[in-house]
């Protein structure tokens, strides 16, 4: 066997952590940091998919598409329109309170499985969109396997980089603010209906962009593929497991998750088929005991939310401070 | 103001001189919090209006009204649990250009400048607090009194023309608050700052406060200087006790 073909397992399961650390970081960005509760993680999943496969996929019969736009285009418009749905959508239930804000948000992402599945002129319904291209897809298989792992890989890093660096900032700083006291935050001048607004639009749109990288691999698309149960449970774990309000955190968060969702999935398939159908609410439950495990043990997620510290620039007279550094050094 | 069926404030009016240091007291349950969250915006009036500077503000948000100058504090402390205390204090700053997207990436430097400005002043209101000890705790892990003092620095990190106070005083230590007084009246004086202060500490309302108004039940009592109100008949009768009143 070559070894590239041995690769194949883990350069597989290395993609999907990948997108779905794209959509831990989106969600971070809501409920780490904004403390929006967005319990509809899959619609705006299902938005992204979608809009990047009628954009790049080749004409077909009875459905919107053929554009045949190349990959990156892809991409963005995912971003966009899953940024624009998700302006209408926050402008409405962001007023509601974080648990109110979770009902609608579900009821908004089972409205566009909804959609998915019967506006057939839009996404050819039940049978989906297929055909749909990868760039570098026409290598052996094992080759273009680790290519389109080092494309999402690097989408994650910038995704990331760009995050990271909006938290670190004093637009981080007043986003924690307004989670941890909303009231106070508008008493010292923030605007928290804008700022929350942008915050998920903000999450939304890395949504869709992680439902664009997961089209691409899968190469087709079904409204079967964008349970909301699944997607939305997996990625609500990783966060929560990981560390909200820290992004390297929640990209922990998704590679312990993912690794167990998937390698138990391994063990499954080896059980006679009578246990088949069994075995995946089996294996819900070891995501649900290790999520209550964390809960009892590590209320806070494996890398907690740092504690920032700002340190002094000059030193005051007469008294004797530590070591001075940067301001707006993290240390910790 | 009617909460539900409620009405905890009626046909109360009344108007702060700028530049003045406003008392307002009366019994528990007078009003004076409701009076403070409805000029901070935090509450929309049922009816009447509210103007400041000429302006009426009745329906403006209450982040607009802190860029108009009017800060306010909370009786019930209302710290950022997550935030530590210097970020609690830098993160009042107004206009800070940190908190647009773009501009973390397009104007760093400027950024980074406002940064060190704001860090400053953060660090210069802790050290008037005595609060330096715990500048990288979670604000939510302080003391009660500590939170108290965290509330009265976000109005020194700002530059407010008016401050509204509510209980400063609670639960924070005597020697401190000699200097609390000073503090504001040294930004009364110096910088022109007008502040309306409701407050229990009659010694406090009594060193700083020229006009007092006294509220009950919704209504202002009375309006003059403090000796006036203290020995107006229904005051005593209402708030401060007949046998408080003839002691002071």
């Amino acid at each position: 066997m070559e070894w590239i073909t041995v690769l194949n397992y883990p350069v597989y399961l290395a993609i999907f952590i990948c997108i779905y650390g794209c959509l831990a970081i989106g969600l971070n960005i809501q409920w780490g940091y904004a403390g929006l509760f967005n319990a509809g993680v899959a619609g705006f999943f299902a938005i992204g998919a979608y809009a990047s496969a009628i954009l790049t996929s080749p004409w077909a019969e009875g459905r919107l598409g053929g554009f045949d736009l190349p990959f990156p285009v892809g991409l963005v418009g995912a971003m966009l329109l899953a940024g624009l749905l998700a302006w209408p959508i926050g402008k409405i239930c962001l007023r509601f309170r974080s648990d109110y804000l979770a009902i609608v948000t579900i009821g908004v992402a089972e409205g566009i499985r909804l959609v998915a599945r019967s506006e057939e002129w839009l996404t050819n319904s039940a049978r989906g969109i297929s055909a749909i291209p990868r760039p570098f897809g026409d290598l052996p298989y094992a080759k273009a396997q680790l290519v389109y792992l080092g494309i999402t890989a690097l989408i994650l890093l910038v995704a990331y980089v760009l995050v990271q660096r909006q938290a670190v900032s004093p637009w981080g700083r007043m986003m924690r603010a307004i989670r941890d006291n909303e009231s106070a935050a508008q008493a010292m001048g923030k605007d928290v209906p804008y700022r929350r607004l942008e915050a998920f639009i903000l999450g939304s749109a890395l949504m869709g962009l992680a439902g664009a990288l997961y089209v691409h691999l899968a190469r087709t698309i079904t409204p079967d593929a964008i349970d909301p149960m699944l997607i939305t449970f997996l990625v609500w774990i990783m966060v929560i497991l990981g560390g909200a309000g820290n992004n390297r955190g929640v990209l922990l968060g998704a590679i312990i998750v993912w690794v167990i969702w998937s390698t138990s999935e391994i063990v499954t398939d080896q059980l006679p088929s009578e246990y088949a159908l069994k075995a995946k609410y089996g294996r819900m439950f070891l995501i649900g005991l290790l999520l209550q495990l964390v809960l009892r043990f590590r209320p806070e997620g494996i890398l907690p939310e740092k504690l920032r510290k700002e340190s002094r620039e000059e030193r005051p007279m007469g008294e004797q401070a530590s070591a001075t550094q940067a301001t707006g050094n993290i240390i910790n | 103001m009617d909460f539900g069926s409620f009405r905890a404030v009626d046909g109360c009016s009344f108007s702060v001189a700028k530049g003045s240091i406003t008392g307002l007291v009366g019994p528990n349950g007078a009003g004076k919090t409701t009076v403070f969250n409805m000029i901070a915006g935090a509450l929309r009036p049922s009816g009447g209006r509210i103007a400041y500077r000429g302006e009426d503000i009745t329906a403006l948000a209450p982040d607009r009204r802190f860029h108009k100058g009017a800060v306010r504090t909370f009786q019930i402390p209302h710290e950022f649990h997550h935030l530590s205390v210097i970020e609690n204090l830098m993160v009042v700053a107004p206009a800070q250009p940190g908190e647009t997207l773009l501009s973390n990436w397009f104007s760093r430097a400027r950024v980074r400048k406002a940064e060190a400005e704001t860090s400053r002043r953060a660090w210069e209101a802790l050290e008037f607090l005595e609060l330096t000890h715990v500048a990288h705790q979670r604000a939510g892990q302080i003391s009660g009194g500590q939170k108290k003092l965290l509330e009265l620095g976000r109005t020194i990190m700002t530059d407010a023309e008016l401050v509204l106070l509510d209980e400063p005083a609670a639960g924070v230590n005597r020697t401190l608050l000699r200097k609390l007084e000073e503090k504001i009246e040294y930004l009364n004086r110096e910088r022109g700052y007008t502040f309306i202060l409701i407050e229990h500490d009659m010694e406090m309302i009594e060193r700083l406060c020229e006009p007092v108004i006294c509220m009950a039940e919704g209504k202002v009592l009375i309006e003059g200087s403090f000796q006036t109100v203290r020995s107006d008949p229904r005051v005593l009768e209402a708030y401060l006790g007949e046998r408080q009143g003839a002691a002071t």
